[in-house]
């Protein structure tokens, strides 16, 4: 049940989702991954991602900017 | 059955290989398989050293529009080829090269980055690709 951290703050598309496929891969099964970052399109298609990957989104939050996006694997 | 993307790059230039591993890291990203089939001026971007070479499809203007492109981009943090094309293997994209492209323009395997390489292959090997494809694309 460990906690994997995703930093892509100032990056932009495609990182922000390639970071989020790589973190996912190494997940184990009940790990939870923590994404922060910028880029407004990203903050729209991680979501889009983990419902492809059927991976269940924990919450999004954003304030000054900068969001925050939970996965559970 | 996974979902799947086939792009052709049959294009060398610099900004239709940033549209083709777009597209593909974009693709593994969102779960599907991805098979790139390199031919004719793309095969030449996997020549040793060649990956960043190519100019700009429009505006090139001998080379300094592909400049003003390459510091714009830097500065909006844009990704090289190269780092995309390491993303797109490790995330376990395939690439096969044309054999016909590699004799009409005299390429032997050790020309190319062969560790990029997966497959060496011709129609018959893209068409099976492709058929069991959901995005195909040429680029």
């Amino acid at each position: 049940m460990a906690e994997i951290l995703v930093n892509v703050t100032g990056e932009t598309c495609p990182i922000p989702l390639v970071e989020v496929r790589k973190a996912v891969k190494k997940a184990q099964s009940g790990d939870t991954i923590v994404i922060t970052g910028t880029n407004q399109a990203s903050k729209k298609e991680i979501p889009m991602a983990a419902k492809a990957l059927t991976l269940k989104v924990l919450s999004i939050e954003e304030s000054e900017g900068i969001w925050t996006i939970k996965i559970l694997k | 059955m996974t979902d799947k993307t086939t792009i052709i790059v049959q294009s060398g230039d610099m900004d239709k290989l940033y549209s083709a591993l777009i597209v593909s890291n974009g693709s593994l990203s969102m779960g599907m398989d991805v098979s790139l089939y390199f031919t004719f001026w793309g095969l030449l971007r996997l020549k040793k050293g060649a990956l960043e070479k190519g100019p700009l499809s429009k505006m090139n203007f001998f080379g300094l529009g592909r400049l003003l492109m390459t510091m714009r981009m830097k500065k909006n943090k844009v990704a090289s080829l190269e780092r995309l094309m390491a993303d797109f293997k490790e995330l376990g994209g395939r690439i096969i090269a044309c054999e016909m492209t590699m004799d009409i323009m005299g390429l032997k395997r050790s020309d190319l980055r062969e560790e990029l390489i997966d497959e060496y292959g011709a129609v018959g090997t893209y068409v099976q690709e492709a058929r069991n494809s959901n995005i195909t694309l040429l680029i």
